[in-house]
């Protein structure tokens, strides 16, 4: 029984990933060859250099600053950068991450407050839900990152720098989903249960704390995996226009100055690694909660 | 009046006293001032004695004083100013909630009422905004004034205009409209495979999550610093919202409409076009959404990596290093214009296409 499941889920859902997967990686080192030729054999003719297509092909891979670096590039850079320097020197790719890590964290973590004191406040008060709903749906449609270099030349003028800038810009781009979510969560019981809360008499107050805020939960924590990834890429973007000098921006912006093409991949797996194992650890504590809760997805 | 509204009053009134103090024992400039000072201490008697009490009024009061305010933070305020400020914003807010309360309003009031609302609480933000820079000379260096940043706006209207087609017509719609397109049609190519959805879906998740925007360096390594490279951007951004959208829309029809299609003998097109698509419609019109900021935001950061001398993202990136703080606000009132316009035009679309959808119709109160 449980084999023939493992089978299942492994026809079902390993093996088209898996060949999908496979088949981007065949078509990245085809075009790895195809895209670097060009620079390889203006080399190989200004050394006049004879040459056939397998040193074409072995060259091409393994180039210094590539146009396009085959993925085993960017896996021993990773490698290199992660494992075998210290986690304090500042070439390590570990101590970057840690620094966009933290901004991206403190970031979620206010416009996750913030965003459900929003939806609070919109749920509860109709003046709030008139005035409020349509500016936070137009908040967003202006491009924030416009305003990051703003935002960090005001705080810096009060004296903040650091940290918090960045992490407010997360916060910009996290609290909107949060809010959004929660407001249809809070609003998610049915009449027929606020009419049931009504006949018991109960308080405003009562009907928010039993019914209202623990139906908003499931749609708390699916809001929350679309923040946190938008706070990841809040703080990488924060990093940018400031001209940071650590966290996974700064790596790219450095990477592009120079022309490291390798160092600008390896960065760009770094954070997409950093967000799936954020949503992944959301996805983890949300179903454990709504297990305990009894609230089936 | 209930008990929220009074301790609103009890405290607008009571900021009107402090306004009163301090022009009558240090500074009596303005006697239009005073006059708002007096009428906004004497709202306190309507606790006992409700005279006046439609939001309509409030509300006319807190306009009214608005503009006062406005031209007296020209002159020299005193200190009088700021309470008298909190006292109309109280009154603001207390319009706002008396006629959002109210039971009896015709559905024409309402439609116009849920218009004017947010309108009149984005100017309060001008307002406040331009009244704290003016009246506490904010330096032009941190924050530069609403009023400022307009006449910049007016001066340069060339830039900015040549920017816009830059960044937006050029860079911005084009990878728009090939991100979306090409992600519609390989939606409905991968549609017919299950072994492909299976594959692609959860791939086209995961790229959704990951900064995209940092392949910005690498494509102008690829595709040079004009606006090739920027539309290249937001094809790749846009590309796998939209997908993942489309396919799971292309899902959502049940059993018994399938059924009823294959009753009537439908081709796989017909079915297509006259079921499933619809179907599919406010997925793909959500994807339409999201993908319009995101594609003026790729576009923008995509110009930080380097691009010719034109563009908002350029010009801000410039602007910013040389403290034109008023030139970027501007560009950032395009770059706002621009996100809100393109997401309301998507919208009315929508709203046109997809008015049979539940969330179009009109809502149970909850």
């Amino acid at each position: 029984m449980s084999e023939n499941s493992f089978a299942n889920y492994f026809k079902n859902k390993m093996l088209p990933i898996l060949s999908i997967v496979t088949l981007i990686f065949a078509v990245w080192y085809i075009f790895t060859v195809y895209l670097n030729s060009s620079i390889q054999i203006y080399a190989y003719e200004r050394k006049k250099i004879d040459w056939e297509f397998s040193d074409l092909v072995r060259h091409t891979m393994s180039q210094k600053k590539p146009l396009l670096p085959a993925p085993h590039q960017i896996v021993s850079e990773m490698w290199k950068t992660i494992f075998m320097i210290k986690i304090t020197s500042k070439k390590s790719l570990i101590y970057h991450s840690y620094i966009t890590l933290s901004s991206t964290l403190l970031g979620f973590a206010i416009g996750t407050m913030l965003g459900i004191i929003l939806a609070v406040s919109i749920v509860e008060n109709k003046a709030m839900d008139a005035s409020l709903m349509p500016w936070i749906i137009a908040s967003q449609t202006i491009p924030i990152l416009a305003i990051a270099p703003m935002i960090i030349i005001i705080l810096n003028a009060f004296g903040l720098s650091g940290l918090l800038p960045k992490a407010l810009i997360s916060t910009y781009l996290s609290f909107f989903p949060i809010a959004v979510g929660m407001v249809k969560g809070l609003r998610s019981p049915e009449l027929s249960y606020l009419d049931l809360m009504r006949t018991y008499n109960s308080s405003r107050l009562n009907i928010f704390w039993k019914l209202r805020l623990p139906s908003s939960v499931p749609y708390l924590f699916a809001s929350m995996k679309v923040a946190i990834a938008i706070s990841l890429v809040g703080a990488i973007v924060g990093e940018l226009p400031t001209g940071a000098i650590a966290g996974l921006g700064a790596r790219l912006l450095t990477g592009s100055y120079f022309g490291l093409t390798i160092q600008i991949w390896s960065a760009l797996v770094m954070a997409a690694i950093l967000a799936s194992t954020l949503i992944f650890i959301i996805n983890f504590i949300s179903k454990k909660t709504l297990m305990r809760m009894g609230i089936q997805e | 009046m209930n008990t929220f509204q009074k301790a609103q009053q009890i405290i607008a009134s009571l900021m009107a006293l402090f306004a009163l103090y301090s022009f009558i024992f240090y500074e009596f400039s303005n006697p239009l001032i005073f006059i708002l000072t007096l009428i906004a201490l004497l709202g306190v008697v309507r606790i006992f004695y409700d005279y006046l009490s439609h939001g309509v009024f409030d509300f006319l009061f807190s306009i009214i004083g608005m503009v006062l305010l406005t031209i007296y933070v020209y002159g020299s305020p005193s200190y009088g100013f700021w309470p008298l400020l909190i006292s109309v914003w109280l009154y603001g807010w207390m319009a706002v909630e008396k006629i959002t309360q109210e039971e009896n309003m015709s559905p024409f009031f309402k439609k116009i009422f849920f218009i004017i609302v947010p309108v009149f609480f984005g100017a309060w933000i001008l307002f406040t905004w331009e009244v704290i820079t003016t009246g506490l000379n904010v330096p032009m260096v941190i924050l530069p004034s609403p009023s400022l940043i307009s006449l910049k706006f007016v001066d340069s209207l060339d830039t900015l205009w040549a920017d816009f087609v830059q960044t937006f017509v050029k860079a911005a719609l084009s990878g728009y409209l090939i991100g979306c397109g090409s992600a519609f049609i390989v939606a409905i190519m991968i549609d017919k495979s299950l072994f492909l959805r299976r594959g692609l879906l959860p791939i086209g998740n995961f790229i959704s999550a990951i900064p995209i925007v940092g392949i910005a360096p690498i494509m102008i390594m690829w595709f040079g610093f004009d606006w090739h490279s920027k539309a290249a951007v937001v094809v790749i951004m846009t590309f796998f919202p939209m997908l993942v959208n489309t396919v799971t829309g292309l899902s959502v029809t049940n059993p018994i409409e399938r059924d009823l299609l294959k009753t009537y003998a439908s081709s796989y097109t017909q079915s297509l076009i006259l079921m499933r698509l619809p179907a599919a419609a406010p997925f793909i019109f959500n994807a339409l959404k999201i993908n319009s900021t995101l594609a003026l935001i790729g576009a923008i950061i995509a110009e930080f990596f380097g691009s010719p001398t034109v563009g908002l993202g350029f010009r801000i990136s410039v602007e910013v290093g040389r403290l034109n703080l008023d030139m970027v606000w501007a560009e950032i009132a395009v770059a706002a214009l621009v996100g809100s316009a393109s997401y309301g035009v998507i919208s009315f679309i929508e709203k046109k296409l997809t008015f049979w959808h539940p969330s179009n119709r009109r809502k149970l109160e909850n």
